[in-house]
This record gives C-alpha cells, structure tokens and sequence, in this order.
C-alpha cells in the first residue's frame, strides 16, 4: 500500500509478508508531555471511531504543568473493547527514560519500537521484537526547515498506521480536520511527517504487518454512526441535553475541563456559566439560579466538594435541586490530582453535617457519563434534590467511541415554569413533593414562600416544633426512598449464582466485565454486579447477593480501620451479609483485569484460579 | 409563625403597601435598630411598586438576616456570608428580578468578604443593605470585624485589640459602583440611600449603622443629634456652576470618596460613590448571549448539540 500524499513516496514492491490476524492491540506511547503524545492518541481513537474497531484510551498526565514525563495508551481491536489492556503489545519509546520506565509493561513476545536517535535497549534483552526507528531524524528530514523534531507524533502516527495497515485516507482527512485553518503550511508538514512514517516500515520491517479481524457484522451490536469523546466532554454535553443553561465553578483537576466546554458553550443555548471565586461561591450561585426555576450544575474535585458540603446541606433542607459534579481524585488533601482513585463514596452520601439525604450516582464508562448526567438532572428536578455525580480522573480524560447519541429524543426544554400557583400553594407541603415556585412566579394567595436552610413549616416559616423537625426529616428521606423504588434493577453479568459475585461501581467496570469471563473460563461459577445508582440503592440486591458464596466488592481506595472499602462497607452495613468483603487498591492507576482476578482468586481460597493469573499471556504480536 | 393567614388576595395589579408586603412579627429584641430599617425598606417598595413577584429578599445568617421571614416577597435564607453567590445566581438566572441582600457585618466583611469583593467587582445587578451593628448579636456579643479598638467583649474580654475594617473604604476598594452610608435613627435619609442603591443599574451597597440594644448599647451615638452626637451629611455636588458647589463632594470621584472615608468617628453620612458607566455583569453576559447567537444564526438548542456531535464522529 501507497500513500495516497505524496507522489514520490516509495511504492511498488513489498518486502513484507501477509498481514496476521489479530483481534486487539495495547499500544503504548511513553514519552514528554510536549511531545504530542495524547495528539496520538486521540488521532487513533477518533480513527478506530470512524472503522469498525472500538476503542478505549488510557492517559496520565504529569502534574507539572509542562513537561515531563507522559503516557497515552490505547487498546483498539474489534468488537467491544472493556479496559484500556493491563500489558501493552507495542511501546512506543521516545527516550531512554520512557523505555526505561516502561519496558516492564510490555508483554512478552510484544513489539518495542524506540526512537534509534534517543534510546539504547537493554543488551542481551531477548524477550521481545526490538525495532530501532530513527523517529527524530526521520521526522526532521521529512519536514526539514525550522521545525526541528516538531511532528514526531506524526511521524509515529505514520509508522502505525502501516504496522496494522489503519485506513489511510481516514487519517489523513483527520489531520486535516485538526490542523486545517491554522496555515496550510501546518497540514502540509504533517502530512509531510505522516507519509514518513508511514513509508519507513516498507523497507525496514520484515512481518510485523497485522490486521484487525472483519467485525462480524451479522452478530455486530450496533451499526450506528460512532461519535468518539472524553467523559468529561460527554457529561458537559449530557448536562446540555438536559436543558441546563446555567452553572458556575472553581477551576480544579480533574473538573476543569467540564466548566470550559459550558463556559464556551452555553452562550449559544442562551446561557450563562460564571468562572467564581471560590467553590462555596460556585455552589451557591448555582444554587442561586436553581431557585429562579433554571436547574443549575457545579462541580469540583475531592477538597473543592469538601468546600461545598455547607451549601450541600443547604440544598437538602432547602430541597432545591442542583447536580453536583465530582471528578474524584487520589486523596486525602491535594493528595494526586492527576491519579484515579474513588475515596469520595463516603464523602458524596455523607460528607455534610446533619442528615442529609440525597442522590449519588457514578458512570461506569465514557458513554455512561453522558446519559448519567442527563439522568442526574432529571432526578434533581422530579425529587427537588442535591445529586451528585461521581466520576473519576480516569473517566475524566479517558477517550472511547460509542453509538452517537439520538439527540431529538434526549432533549430537553430548559426554562423556569412561572405559571401562577394556585391560593393552596406551599412551598414544603407534608403530604407532597416540594415544588418550588420560582422567583417571578405569581401565588394567587399573594403569600410569597420562603425558602430556607431552618428548620421550616409547610410555608418555609421557621419553626422550633420537635413534630415538625422530625415530620419534615422523614419527608426528605422518603422522597429519596420514593425515588429508590423507582430504580432499574442493575446489570447483572455472567452466572446468575454461584461461588463468586464482582461488586463494581464506577469506571470499574470494564475490567471487571474482562475478569469475569477470564474467571468463568477458569470453570468458576461467577456473577458481576456493576451499579451506577450509588445512593440510594436500587431495589432487589439483597436476593441476588444472596444467591453467591462470596460478594466480593472491588473499589479504588483504602480498606480503611476495618479491612472494607467505602462502597463495601455500605453493602455491609445495608444487607448485613458477611459474605460480602473487598478488592480495595490506592495505586493511583485503574484495575487491570488480572488483579482482579488475582484477588477474586484469594478471597475464594482458589489456587487453581491464582496460578492462571501468574502465567503470562503472550502478546498476540509475537512473532511466529 | 404561620402566613397562611385567611385574609382575601390582593386584586391583581393592587398596588404594593406596607400591609400587604409584612409577613412574620420579626424576632429583634426590643428596641433593635433593624425594625426602623425594615420600615423604610417598606416604604421603598411601596414607593417603587414593582410587581410582587419579581422582588427577591435574600440573606445570609445573623440577627439582620432574619429580614427575608418578615418581607412577604420570593426570599430565603442561605448560609452564613454565602448571600452574595447566592443572589448573584438569581439576578444572572432572573434578569428581571429585583434582587435585595440584607445581612449584618459579619455575614458582609467577615466570613463573606471574600463573596463582597467578586460580587461587586463583577458589578452584578443587586442592591444590598449591610446591618452594621459592630458586634455578633445572635451569638450574644463577640468581637465582629467592625467593633472598634477597646470594644469588651466575650472573646475580647480586654476590649478588642485587632484594627477593625473601614467599611466604606473596603466597599470603595471591592469596585461597587454604588456605596452609600445611613443611620438607623434616620428614616428618611435610610429611605433614600435604598431607594438610590435599588435604582442604580449596578452593584450597590448601603451599610447601615444599626444598634444592638441588647450587647453593644450607644455604639452609634456619636451620630445621633438627641444623644450629643454629631449627624453630618454628605454635601453633594450639583454641578450648578455656583462658587460654592467646588468644595462639595462629587459622587463619581473615587479619590475624594476614599478621602471622605477616612473621616474620623462618626464620619458623614449619605452617597460615597456612584459610577453610572461602569457595565452591568447581567448586561456583558447578555451581550455575549447576543453575539454568540449571531453567529450561530439563531440555530435551535438541538441543531446545536447535533452539530457538536457530529464533529466528534
């Protein structure tokens, strides 16, 4: 295969063999965070978007602010892809200190490319297909000028595209996508860096040529248009087809980038997204434009949630609706703000003073972010209630494709309902759901409503009455209550009883999925029960948890004082099962699959099923 | 404490008295300098008679921030030095509200001070009284940020050692573009400086010196004429061309409004500043609105997000 962009490229013959087959591929790219490494990356999601391929992405981002080290790891492959890979098939190193930090993640018999002008592997290392690539100098030639070795991404880009023979013409409409209207001189050197790359392999690699398997279209899920996203783009974009149109925050990571996309967006919709001074601030404005009938969002991570418990309390005795965003990261304090970690369970129910029920829902991948926004704002609307969204740093930037959504059904209409309310109205009725009249709305009884972080009586009055206090604290548990009733029971994979029940919430979804079927291939009966309404709990757990010897709950934070994670610890104390016990880690980094294993393997007692996780898979890359 | 009171409706369109605008008998001790405040802010209303529903009280907590009960209008009650976010979500989400924050000096130059000074530097459309009394009233007498040098209190036994702050020169430096100064003890003069702030297109503020009879008696005498005290007016210019009208104080001079500030105890009283020119918050966001939607050509909210999506294919 030829180029189709430059005309002198080197075409005709081929030195290599067929292409194998493979079904999927990790590729790992290590290297500086300047390097255009996530520009990778996401030229390669957006591709496997755009093909039949699925794809999930997996980044760290240093915390510096420039520079540094930097990884982008994408799984792409046929058919659905689950977890970003445990092991790479193919690392990419641009320097010695990225093949020295990564080499360990390379799978044997997996492919490891390095830059010939930066890295010197290790001698004698024969565990895998070592291919010395002169990137940087491949990619000044290519370019030549003064752009030095800017383009290397590109150049690399190149280099895989020819490797699993990746459609050409749609990558190259994609960098014009992304570097048209800049200067044609920008699409041109790129392409110019592209074609490099994707000519270097024709004459410099025997038979590491692959291609991904045909989807098997009579069986494919879906044959809907792809749309390829972050999660949190996908929940700015949710909260957009919900009809919110206004919101405020406080800059913080991982959240920022949720506040960027609705500051530049909402003009558009006719909205407004206020850059505050604060997190308290942020929660309150927000609050603000909840109470003139506009259901607002804010958001945060971990210490800047912490900030807005006051006004959280706030909003569950005020009963007003609002949807709060926490992007959780690894804590406590400032802790790792660029690492995944889900410590903010206990935070999210609990985390204000007095009782103070209320929502907490987390998605279990980018695509879930998307819906579960949307639902989030519904049930803040129909409950008059604080919801929280629990998302994570590794759904935050993580890039996967899923079915385009359909948007004319998913809207909906933003705007305050103003109509008069009838002479009867009150704002916190014993008997019934609070429904706020917004400020500017008419009361036929001319008795405007207050509405109030005291103690109140059905017309939002303060009041030292013990009667009341304890009526108006059941009614703002049951509609919580009321609202549990109304859950969609949980996905519930696999055996539907048996040794082993996997209890996710959250972005551990995927690799959990993964587990299962390696753990049930193994020949143990196993379930997996993954749930996105946090709190409260959907209905009919306590039949199925039943139904398993073990209930072992897998969550990224501490096992804490008592040996149980925080979502274990609920499950605990909600059902009291002792079956029910923890996989907990605070590594920083998303599960793989075999340390889920691994640990279900542990609290079975089963040896058989431990020994298979030690035995290393080798890459499907390896050579023959 | 109910208001579910069996009295008919006001017809609609029934102008706005004081009758119809008292809710719940405030809970001020006897004597409390906030009830004089509360009768002007009737008569304001009453003299403005904007439609019921668009009027919005709002406060944070203390003594003075009980306000929203006894106003029958939209209202609530927030959280400690919290009102000002809070009232700026209302004015940015209810453009045609008229938004009015009460608090004392705690809620405004203590725990909420950082919130005065973004507000106001963001010039969002809110008028807002601050009850300054120079104590913590409802938590019966501590040191507030403007009890004087020397006031004794229950955590400054000794009399309080810390410089308190200058409100008006605080809410000069914070950027409102209006900053006015009343007494308690005048009602007519209050009735004014709140009829200017609600009609200034802007941020405004008035703070208000108001008594606390029960833990800081006689703090602001110095200003009461029965009492010995000394109550001086802001002479204003009126640009007449008359000789005497250059010593007079220009409102929209920031220097000499600093100056005025610096006054010794008590100070005058009246209109600090006023900047007419200085944009709204509500007014920039709504132009953006404007011209974003230009350039979308008015598209529908779903075209919008369809056309979002579709790049990302």
């Amino acid at each position: 295969m030829v180029s189709p962009n430059t005309p002198e490229s080197p075409g005709g013959a081929s030195a290599s063999a067929a292409p194998r087959s493979i079904k999927d591929v990790v590729i790992r790219l290590a290297g500086n965070s300047q390097d255009g490494i996530q520009a990778i990356g996401g030229f390669l999601a957006r591709l496997a978007g755009r093909s039949d391929q699925d794809v999930m992405t997996y980044m760290t981002i240093p915390s510096t602010i420039s520079g540094g080290p930097s990884i982008f790891q994408v799984r792409m492959g046929t058919g659905d892809i689950l977890s970003a890979g445990d092991r790479a098939d193919l690392l990419v190193a641009f320097y010695q200190h990225s093949y020295d930090a990564h080499i360990g993640s390379l799978r044997p018999g997996g492919v490891l490319l390095y830059d010939a002008d930066h890295v010197k592997p290790a001698e004698g290392d024969h565990r895998f297909t070592n291919v010395a690539c002169p990137i940087t100098t491949g990619t000044i030639e290519a370019v030549g000028g003064t752009a030095k070795d800017k383009g290397k991404n590109i150049y690399v880009l190149g280099l895989i595209a020819r490797i699993f023979d990746l459609e050409v013409p749609k990558l190259t409409q994609l960098i014009r996508e992304r570097f048209g209207g800049k200067n044609e001189d920008i699409v041109r050197n790129a392409l110019l860096a592209f074609d490099a790359g994707y000519a270097w392999p024709q004459n410099n690699l025997r038979d590491l040529f692959y291609r991904f398997e045909a989807i098997d279209r009579a069986t494919a899920v879906s044959g809907k248009t792809q749309v390829t996203l972050d999660g949190n783009s996908a929940i700015a974009y949710g909260f957009l087809a919900a009809g919110v149109r206004h919101g405020a925050g406080y800059p913080i990571t991982p959240w920022s980038s949720i506040m960027e996309i609705l500051r530049t967006e909402l003009p558009k919709y006719g909205g407004v997204f206020v850059q505050c001074e604060d997190e308290i601030a942020s929660i309150s404005t927000a609050l603000g434009f909840s109470y003139t009938g506009n259901v607002a969002i804010t958001g945060s991570a971990g210490p800047g949630l912490s900030l807005k418990m006051e006004a959280l309390s706030w909003a569950t005795m005020a009963e007003m609706p609002i949807v709060v965003v926490n992007v959780q990261r690894g804590g406590p304090s400032t802790g790792m703000p660029t690492n995944v970690e889900q410590s903010d369970l206990m935070q999210a129910i609990y985390g204000s003073h007095g009782d103070t029920p209320r929502v907490v829902l987390a998605p279990k991948n980018v695509e879930d972010c998307f819906y579960l926004a949307i639902e989030a704002v519904r049930i803040a609307r129909a409950y008059s209630t604080p919801v929280l969204l629990l998302t994570d740093q590794a759904l935050s930037s993580r890039i996967e494709a899923f079915d385009e959504p359909d948007l004319k059904a998913l809207m909906v209409a933003p705007g305050p309902d103003r109509t008069e309310r009838p002479a009867d109205f009150k704002p916190y009725p014993l008997d019934r759901q609070t429904r706020h009249a917004p400020a500017g709305t008419r009361i036929a009884s001319g008795k405007y409503p207050v509405v109030t972080g005291l103690e109140h009586d059905e017309f939002g009055h303060p009041t030292g009455s013990p009667k009341l206090h304890s009526q108006m604290n059941a009614k703002r548990r049951e509609k919580i209550k009321a609202l549990a009733a109304t859950l969609p029971p949980p996905e519930l994979g696999g055996d539907a009883s048996g040794e082993a029940l996997i209890v996710t919430w959250g972005s551990n979804y995927g690799p959990a999925r993964e587990a299962l079927e390696r753990i049930r291939a193994a020949g143990v009966a196993a379930g997996h029960l993954h749930i996105r309404h946090v709190h409260p709990l959907p209905p009919g757990l306590e039949e199925i948890l039943g139904r398993y010897r073990k209930v072992i709950v897998a969550e990224l934070n501490d096992e804490g004082v008592y040996g149980f994670g925080q979502f274990t610890t609920l499950l605990r104390a909600r059902y009291a099962l002792p079956s029910i016990v923890s996989i907990c880690k605070t590594d920083g980094l998303t599960f793989k699959v075999s340390e889920l294993v691994a640990g279900v393997a542990r609290h079975l007692g089963n040896a058989t099923l431990e020994s298979l996780v030690s035995q290393a898979r080798p890459s499907p890359l390896a050579a023959r | 404490m109910s208001t579910a009171v069996a009295t008919p409706p006001p017809p609609a369109g029934a102008p706005l008295t004081k009758k119809i605008l008292t809710a719940d008998h405030p809970t001020w001790c006897p004597g409390c300098g906030d009830f004089a405040v509360l009768a002007s802010f009737y008569r304001v209303l009453e003299k403005l008679q904007y439609p019921h529903e668009k009027i919005v009280t709002f406060a944070g907590i203390g003594c003075s921030s009980r306000f929203p009960y006894f106003v029958n209008t939209h209202g609530g009650h927030f959280i400690h030095g919290r009102a000002l976010p809070f009232a700026a979500g209302i004015s940015l989400g209810g453009d045609d509200l008229h938004v009015f924050v009460f608090g004392g000096d705690g809620d405004g130059f203590s725990i909420g001070g950082n919130h005065l000074t973004h507000t106001a530097r963001k010039n969002v459309r809110i008028t807002y009284v601050i009850m300054d009394n120079s104590v913590y009233g409802l938590t019966k007498k501590q040191t507030s940020p403007t009890s004087p040098i020397g006031f004794k209190s229950k955590t400054d036994p000794w009399g309080a050692l810390d410089q308190p702050i200058n409100p008006m020169r605080t809410l000069l430096n914070s950027g409102a573009t209006f900053v006015a100064r009343s007494h308690a003890t005048q009602v007519n003069h209050m009735t004014e400086m709140m009829l200017r702030a609600a009609r200034h297109d802007g941020f405004s503020v008035v703070e208000i010196l108001s008594e606390c009879v029960e833990f800081f008696e006689g703090a602001f005498d110095a200003a009461v004429p029965r009492k010995g005290g000394n109550w001086v007016l802001i002479d204003e210019k009126k640009n007449d061309g008359s000789a005497e009208d250059a010593a007079r104080h220009d409102v929209t001079d920031e220097v000499a409004a600093f100056q005025l500030a610096g006054l010794g105890w008590p100070g005058k009283f009246g209109v600090f500043y006023e900047n007419k020119t200085r944009r709204t918050k509500n007014a920039i966001e709504a132009e953006l609105i404007a011209k974003t939607r230009e350039k979308t050509k008015g598209a529908t909210d779903l075209a919008l997000l369809q056309a979002t999506f579709a790049k990302l294919r």
